[in-house]
């Protein structure tokens, strides 16, 4: 015992944390947006294919799912380029990870929201002459959005702190620069009560401006 | 290629060995630490409420990661000196209590008043109460989600390779090492994790489908 919490080495080297928070952010939000494309697509596609087609998203979704995060970062950053002839940074390589990850996950979210879209809309969507396509855009996807929309914020916060796996290939974002102020000053217990205190506060920032977004999307037209 | 890996064979069982052996630890340790603070998030005093709730908010809300480097790394310099393989089983026991408290919260809460309320009529103590009225109810409710999050600390157990304890990510990234065969090792690493995972999640299937008789 008798450890003195002396935080001014953390103040000092704060820009590392700061960054970090911003390129964590960052991470996120593109993984997400790229993973609500494939979830979208592949979940639209789920519902309308046949069985192999569902079958192969399938696969992809329980791959995905049961295989630790950390493992999917290192076989694309180290493993992938042996195999095929790519380069890309370690940022770069995080993001499709990630993308695919979320992708998973979304895919899961979006077929069940689908499917939880009451069968009158669509009849009713049908009755009034729209195309299935139509129908899709203007009937099935809106009310999607509505019932999927707290289960995608919860993956959203879930993928932000998933991104502090990224500094496994030294991407420098949130938890890379604690544990570069950890190695390089050693005010270890300081600069982890620092980081949590940043990840709870964003965390519930984000939860609170999403859920702000799902009451405003619920109420509109 | 194939020779080297059945070389290593035998050093990635034991790391799939210590994969296990974590996991399993970090599941029956959460399970009975979840379940008392899950009583007490439930049940306790006010001060006791406040406090189980701070640290469930507390954990879920941070990256398992970082809770596993702020104990590893945080713990010996407040004097506390653990083996690397305890201190991961520490952080990760308390990510997954977390998890334990909620699901515990969840089944209780979604238990009838009236089963309570009933209990107290006929004039059950507080313990009878939870043994015969509300628990075995609960538990129902309790189970499927609970298999499901297994998965988690298997999953995140693959973290304390960072620590240099040599589980089954870290048994691969060594073999990788010295053999340069870095994608079918990775992908057979993938597909043991899967085996394992997917084996849980078809257990709680399973489950969920022989609870699904009992419906409201």
């Amino acid at each position: 015992m008798g450890y003195t919490l002396n935080f001014n080495l953390i103040w000092r080297h704060f820009d590392k944390l700061s960054g970090g928070l911003l390129l964590s952010l960052e991470l996120a939000v593109i993984s997400i947006a790229i993973g609500i494309v494939i979830g979208l697509v592949l979940a639209v596609w789920y519902v309308s294919a046949g069985r192999v087609v569902r079958g192969i998203i399938a696969a992809y979704v329980e791959f995905i799912r049961n295989v630790p995060l950390i493992l999917l970062v290192y076989l694309v950053f180290y493993g992938l380029p042996t195999v095929v002839d790519i380069a890309y940074s370690a940022q770069t390589s995080f993001v499709a990870t990630l993308a695919l990850y979320s992708g998973a996950y979304l895919v899961e979210v979006f077929r069940s929201g689908l499917e939880a879209v009451p069968r009158g809309q669509i009849d009713a969507g049908k009755a009034i002459g729209l195309t299935p396509w139509q129908r899709l855009i203007h009937v099935r996807l809106p009310t999607m959005m509505r019932i999927t929309l707290p289960a995608l914020s919860n993956t959203f916060i879930s993928l932000f702190k998933d991104t502090s796996v990224a500094s496994v290939i030294s991407v420098p974002e949130l938890t890379y620069g604690a544990q570069w102020i950890n190695f390089n000053t050693f005010r270890i217990v300081e600069v982890y009560l620092v980081v949590t205190a940043m990840y709870l506060v964003t965390g519930y920032v984000l939860l609170f401006a999403l859920r702000l977004i799902e009451r405003w999307y619920r109420t509109a037209r | 290629m194939l020779g080297q890996i059945a070389y290593a064979l035998p050093f990635l069982a034991q790391g799939f060995a210590l994969t296990l052996w974590v996991s399993l630890l970090v599941v029956v340790l959460s399970l009975i630490a979840g379940v008392i603070l899950g009583v007490g998030l439930v049940y306790g005093p006010a001060p006791l409420r406040w406090a189980v709730r701070i640290f469930s908010d507390t954990i879920r809300g941070i990256p398992i990661l970082v809770l596993i480097f702020f104990v590893y790394y945080g713990l010996p310099a407040v004097g506390v000196h653990l083996q690397s393989f305890w201190a991961a089983v520490l952080a990760l026991t308390l990510f997954k209590t977390a998890q334990v408290v909620e699901y515990l919260r969840g089944a209780v809460a979604s238990i009838p008043k009236g089963q309570s309320e009933a209990a107290m009529a006929i004039g059950l103590t507080f313990r009878q109460r939870l043994a015969y009225v509300i628990f075995p109810q609960a538990f129902r409710r309790f189970l499927p989600p609970w298999i499901n999050g297994v998965t988690d600390a298997v999953k995140g157990s693959a973290l304390v390779s960072l620590l240099g304890i040599t589980d089954l990510m870290q048994a691969i990234n060594q073999v990788i090492g010295r053999t340069y065969e870095a994608m079918p090792l990775y992908i057979l690493g993938a597909l043991l994790y899967f085996a394992i995972n997917y084996a849980l999640s078809l257990a709680s299937r399973r489950l969920e489908r022989s609870f699904a008789f009992i419906r409201e």
